[in-house]
């Protein structure tokens, strides 16, 4: 189903035409309300009535989450905290996360472009949606509430973890969809058929999955195991949360993105230069209805390519393929994003620990598996077994307390972590997505 | 009165121990005594060897940690009771041992063990008090 026919199915031409009028009206009120981005356009020399089309969008500077750092809590929202009905933060390095607000009608808009994801993945007004995305400062879980609310579908808040309990709901309540992280829903299935209950003898007609990088592969497994139709979506929260694209159930095949709200531009990550549809690159997105905190070429990091065919749902949207990669050395570790430089400040906060380490991911039962590995040098080294291992449960406890993230701590001797030209090989990622 | 032993953070995967007693051996490095602490992923190996020096010189060049502790050798008689008779004092005295493993000479008639206390000053005053022999490293190094 269609939720929004004008929107989504709505010709080239004129959906341009609306592009550039709201991006016109954005720019005008970042640039009034912003100093950042009014500092940003003086340097680079452009303003705002600069742009009298699409194409001029290329003169405009990036923003990058370094910048929203820069301008931690609030000051890249361009409106009065008066009109700010909601504030979300993602995490990011050092302990300083990304914090990003919405006006009322911020929250709508979000609602609006779940409600269509929702649709999208197969959900209508009489379904049960069971929604496994966590609740709480990470966009994931209330963006579907709301989104699900907005279509009229019943939603099961039930959050992340606690899987035992999610699967006695999933048998009570009958949930017809489910969302959440396609990693959790395949340690769902485990769990359930440990306790012996078959997905076959559920409900469940559709999922709608995102929040992390996954492989076709893993879209078989998910549906084989769950029997039901897998789609992926994708957001991020410094644009709006989940619902910026997703995939219809019709194809499989690319996420629609939701260009009456956002311009998505592919550029060569070196040179910055924009790259033509179908060319894979960098990500970028200019919001172009949000209130609270306008985003402007917005560097993203994701790796895909964007293509503009025709889809057989229907939908005139284009569409971006499958994330394949980062720009940086980010990680997304059941969910949370990890950079491998938040670690090593752990490591160098922790007394006697020197920041030789290797971070190996796995995964194990369809969860993320996180180990660091710790070199022991002299510093650290005791004749004895238990400081050594009060070490490890230290670094565990603090990467728990600053990044949010479950790891497993091992000690290994000094010059274990491979080198490479000299350079230590930080990451070994070993998940086959 | 003071004994040094080396220790060596070993990861627990195949062939370490081997490489440590192979760097040993090609330096003409005799091992005297050892013991092995473990856990699951990591193990922390105790030597007393006849040099040192050169022993902690040889397996830090060849990439490994190396620790220096003191530790002390007692004179135990080679009796029933024998260590009973030493843990005793200690326990009087409220010296903890941290660990202890057994050297493989004797000393005269005496068995020898290698202890490693939490207050090695106040252990070896304790011990000396009591009239129980501690063997000085130097000739510990040689029995």
């Amino acid at each position: 189903m269609i939720y929004d026919i004008e929107y989504e199915t709505m010709p080239r031409e004129a959906l341009e035409a609306i592009q550039l009028r709201r991006l016109q009206t954005t720019l005008e009120r970042a640039y009034a309300t912003v100093p950042f981005y009014r500092k940003k356009f003086t340097e680079a020399g452009v303003m705002p009535g600069d742009i009298k089309s699409l194409k001029d969008l290329r003169h405009l500077p990036f923003t990058t989450k370094q910048d929203l750092r820069d301008n931690y809590p609030f000051g890249m929202f361009a409106v009065p905290m008066d009109t700010v009905v909601r504030i979300h933060a993602s995490s990011g390095t050092t302990g300083q996360p990304t914090v990003v607000g919405y006006t009322a009608r911020d929250v709508n808009t979000w609602a609006t472009l779940m409600a269509r994801s929702l649709a999208a993945g197969g959900a209508t007004r009489g379904d049960i949606i069971h929604n496994a995305f966590g609740y709480g400062l990470f966009t994931g879980g209330l963006g579907v509430h709301y989104g699900a609310e907005k279509l009229g579908a019943s939603v099961i808040p039930v959050s992340g973890g606690n899987t035992k309990r999610q699967i006695t709901i999933m048998k009570d309540f009958g949930p017809t969809i489910i969302t959440a992280t396609p990693s959790y829903v395949l340690h769902l299935a485990e769990i359930a058929s440990e306790l012996g209950v078959d997905f076959k003898d559920l409900s469940f007609k559709f999922g709608i999955f995102g929040a992390e990088p996954w492989s076709e592969n893993m879209r078989e497994e998910i549906e084989r195991k769950l029997h039901l139709k897998a789609v992926d979506i994708y957001g991020l929260s410094e644009v709006i949360g989940p619902g910026v694209s997703v995939e219809c159930h019709e194809a499989q095949q690319g996420m629609h993105i939701a260009e009456d709200h956002f311009i998505a531009e592919i550029i060569d990550p070196e040179s910055g230069e924009p790259l033509p549809y179908g060319e894979t690159g960098e990500l970028i997105f200019t919001s172009i209805t949000k209130e609270a905190f306008p985003v402007l070429r917005y560097r993203t990091r994701d790796i895909t390519a964007i293509n503009p065919e025709p889809c057989i749902c229907g939908r005139t949207l284009v569409r971006m393929n499958k994330v394949s990669g980062r720009t940086d050395d980010m990680l997304i570790i059941r969910g949370v994003n990890v950079f491998p430089s938040q670690i090593e400040s752990v490591l160098m906060e922790t007394e006697d620990v020197e920041p030789h380490y290797q971070l190996q991911v796995d995964r194990v039962d369809n969860l993320d598996k996180l180990t660091v590995m710790v070199e022991v040098g002299e510093h650290l080294f005791s004749d004895t077994v238990r400081p050594l291992q009060e070490i490890e449960k230290k670094i565990t406890k603090n990467i728990k307390e600053t990044i949010g993230v479950s790891a497993q701590v091992k000690l290994v001797e000094p010059k274990t972590i491979q080198r490479s030209e000299g350079k230590a090989v930080r990451v070994i990622d070993n998940r086959k997505l | 009165m003071r004994a040094e032993q080396i220790s060596i953070f070993l990861e627990n995967k195949s062939g370490r121990l081997a490489e440590v007693t192979r760097i040993l051996s090609e330096n003409k490095i005799n091992i005297r005594a050892l013991s092995v602490a473990d856990t699951s992923d990591f193990g922390v190996l105790r030597l007393i060897v006849d040099d040192n020096e050169r022993a902690s010189r040889a397996l830090k060049e060849s990439g490994f940690t190396v620790g220096k502790t003191n530790v002390v050798a007692v004179e135990v008689p080679d009796q029933p009771g024998g260590l009973y008779n030493i843990l005793t004092i200690l326990q009087n005295g409220n010296v903890n041992v941290e660990y202890m493993y057994a050297f493989v000479q004797q000393s005269g008639s005496n068995a020898v063990m290698i202890f490693r206390f939490d207050h090695t000053d106040d252990a070896l005053k304790l011990l000396q008090d009591n009239g129980v022999t501690v063997i000085e490293g130097r000739r510990l190094y040689t029995l």
